[in-house]
């Protein structure tokens, strides 16, 4: 790729070297030195997490500012992951309280996952109905779907709990999920705009050769849509496994809870006065892990993604 | 099979328009000419397609027009019908007129909610926008890693919930490292969300820290559309860098830099979990938010018809500042058509 990048006027060099992008000016030193205390402020929390997570709770107090792990230990996550007995939590400053890990992965796993599933699918189907067949009011419908991006989550919040708990989805994967799961004007709105952008001529060709609707879009339309489909499903699990709100509205029982929420509920039961942050954290980090193997294994593309995802 | 092979581009920057030859001869059956055919069909198409795509369209969309309809479209309205009620859930709302708005013009903790959240709102869209702009002109500048711009999107992908944790373990006032540093810094040491004057601002700085990443990437996206010949037209007329960023790069961006800053207003006045996590509001109401004050009004106290009011009143007030944000920056234009 060829570096465009000019430095400063300031920084007219004496001696003309072959690299430009290792000159140095002030305004380069400058610019790195910024970039250098953005990275770090961004990244030490992580590393504060990992710290703290594997240091002895009883032992934080007496050396809170030690950058290494205060007296190492996996005992936090032993905590946290229920293999300790309740003694052994206890004598190492926690509150004696698990978390039932698994039950909060698996329930976080199939929130984000059939939600994700669910709404790319459907929102693809329409995304092609709104722009590759034709059908007389279809731009009036799509407006008028189209309507929800202006309506904040705020405002469907409490009127959605109040028709969960009509329909008895209360504590339900199905109120966890089809609230979001059934439409999203975000998604809609995304993949309708790359469909139209696609050629008539391939379509032309299908239809020739006989091909309905339905056989376009699964066998022509989909594939061609693969990459704009990746970035919406990323977008989309990233936000249902974040979510907090909707679930701690219609999920009070463990059994259906999140790990977002999972992670609340700890908290509560350790002492307001000592809570027990190696186990707080060590927790967090297990929450956060699948989102961090997932930026491991598709960085690049989540990168990319999010400038396409804004430009539209 | 060539056309899903075909479907896999790397990049999704343009929709490629479709190599037909490739296609044509995947999906035509062997030993049919498609040439007579083609020409009858381009020329009844679209009045036949027409024909033949509504109801595979209806039953396409159907899906989202259910969703639309149950959980959109229905609760917004019936959340402005319950604003006009009384309702604690357990017994149907019984209709009281005006009663809920006279109320919210003369509740205090309403208006203080009203005023923090705007507080809130201002800090997060001033420091982060400008944090996002600075940080993505700077990487445009400098490198093209897309390991700086990943690490930088970090936060972005953890929750709310993480987020605050960590900074409320780090911003502890006794053992929290931020505190030992100022301590030893300063002298002493700051009551983060203990403090009716600093729990908005730790707050701001956690949801900054959390969006900057975001934000500063949609921004370099931006910078990445601006042609690299304006600057150097700028460089020739003897433009200073500062200039440059003034009079070039900040006009050109201003649609994008519009977006981030109506994004970051609807995401701030709806701002939620990190406070829940944290503050729940305090001490003494310094940080109950509006969003938090609904909540409570409604799970704590059951009083969903005025939580329905609020909504209401925040739903309205969001329409009225992304409106007058859009109109003020003339969003559509862009220096650069």
């Amino acid at each position: 790729m060829a570096v465009t990048v000019a430095p400063g006027p300031a920084a007219v060099p004496r001696r003309p070297t072959r690299n430009t992008a290792r000159r140095f000016s002030p305004g380069r030193a400058v610019a790195w030195t910024y970039l250098g205390a953005i990275v770090l402020v961004t990244l030490f929390p992580f590393y504060w997490i990992l710290r703290t997570a594997l240091s002895n709770n009883y032992q934080l107090a007496t050396n809170p500012s030690s950058p290494l792990p205060v007296g190492f230990t996996w005992g936090a996550f032993e905590r946290v992951l229920g293999i300790a007995s309740t003694a052994e939590a206890q004598a190492q400053g926690g509150s004696g309280a698990t978390l039932d890990i698994a039950i909060y992965l698996r329930n976080s796993l199939i929130y984000a996952s059939v939600q994700t599933a669910l709404i790319v699918l459907l929102s693809a189907a329409a995304a092609y109905a709104f722009s590759r067949l034709h059908w007389r009011g279809r731009d009036l419908v799509f407006n008028i779907l189209i309507s929800a991006l202006m309506v904040p989550s705020v405002f469907t919040l409490l009127p959605n709990f109040v028709l969960a708990k009509d329909l008895g989805l209360i504590n339900t994967f199905a109120g966890l999920i089809l609230p979001g799961g059934l439409f999203q004007a975000f998604a809609l709105f995304f993949l309708r705009q790359f469909m139209l952008g696609l050629s008539t001529e391939v379509e032309e060709a299908a239809i020739i050769d006989g091909a309905g609707p339905l056989r376009i879009f699964f066998r022509i339309i989909l594939p061609m849509t693969s990459a704009p489909i990746a970035t919406v499903s990323l977008l989309m699990f990233v936000n249902a496994w974040n979510d907090y709100f909707w679930p701690l509205l219609i999920a009070d029982d463990q059994s259906v809870q999140p790990l977002t929420l999972a992670l609340g509920v700890f908290k509560q039961s350790s002492p307001q006065a000592a809570p027990d942050w190696a186990g707080l954290m060590a927790a967090a980090l297990i929450a956060a892990l699948p989102m961090l193997l997932l930026f491991l294994a598709f960085g690049k593309r989540i990168v990319n993604s999010i400038g396409f995802s804004g430009l539209k | 099979m060539v056309v899903t092979s075909q479907g896999n581009h790397a990049t999704p920057v343009k929709p490629r328009s479709g190599e037909p030859g490739a296609v044509a001869t995947t999906v035509t059956s062997p030993g049919r000419g498609p040439t007579r055919k083609a020409r009858r069909a381009t020329a009844t198409r679209s009045a036949a397609a027409r024909r033949r795509d509504l109801p595979v369209a209806l039953l396409l969309i159907l899906p989202a027009v259910v969703g639309f309809a149950v959980f959109y479209a229905y609760p917004t309205l019936r959340g402005i019908y319950l604003s006009f009620t009384d309702f604690h859930v357990l017994s149907p709302p019984n209709w009281v007129g005006l009663a809920n708005f006279r109320e919210l013009f003369g509740d205090d903790v309403f208006w203080h909610s009203l005023l923090v959240t705007v507080y809130f709102v201002l800090l997060s869209v001033v420091f982060g926008t400008a944090i996002s702009l600075v940080t993505a002109v700077v990487l445009h500048r400098v490198t093209r890693s897309s390991v700086l711009r990943g690490v930088i999107l970090l936060p972005f992908l953890i929750s709310n919930v993480i987020a605050a944790l960590v900074w409320q373990w780090m911003l502890d006032p006794t053992l929290g490292i931020v505190n030992i540093a100022l301590k030893h810094l300063t002298g002493h040491s700051v009551l983060f969300f203990g403090s009716g004057g600093w729990a908005i601002p730790s707050l701001a700085a956690i949801s900054v820290w959390k969006w900057m990443g975001y934000y500063a990437l949609l921004i370099f996206a931006g910078l990445q559309t601006i042609p690299a010949t304006i600057y150097e037209a700028g460089r020739v007329d003897g433009a200073s860098e500062a200039q440059m960023f003034r009079r070039l790069t900040v006009p050109l961006l201003r649609p994008i830099l519009v977006m981030v800053v109506v994004l970051t207003v609807i995401n701030s006045f709806q701002v939620f979990d990190i406070v829940q996590v944290t503050t729940e509001g305090g001490p003494a109401n310094a940080s109950n938010v509006l969003q938090m004050y609904i909540y409570r009004k409604a799970f704590r106290q059951f009083d969903f018809g005025y939580a329905a009011t609020m909504s209401l009143a925040l739903f309205a007030l969001l329409i009225a500042v992304t409106f007058t944000q859009l109109r003020l920056a003339r969003a559509g234009e862009s220096d650069l058509n």
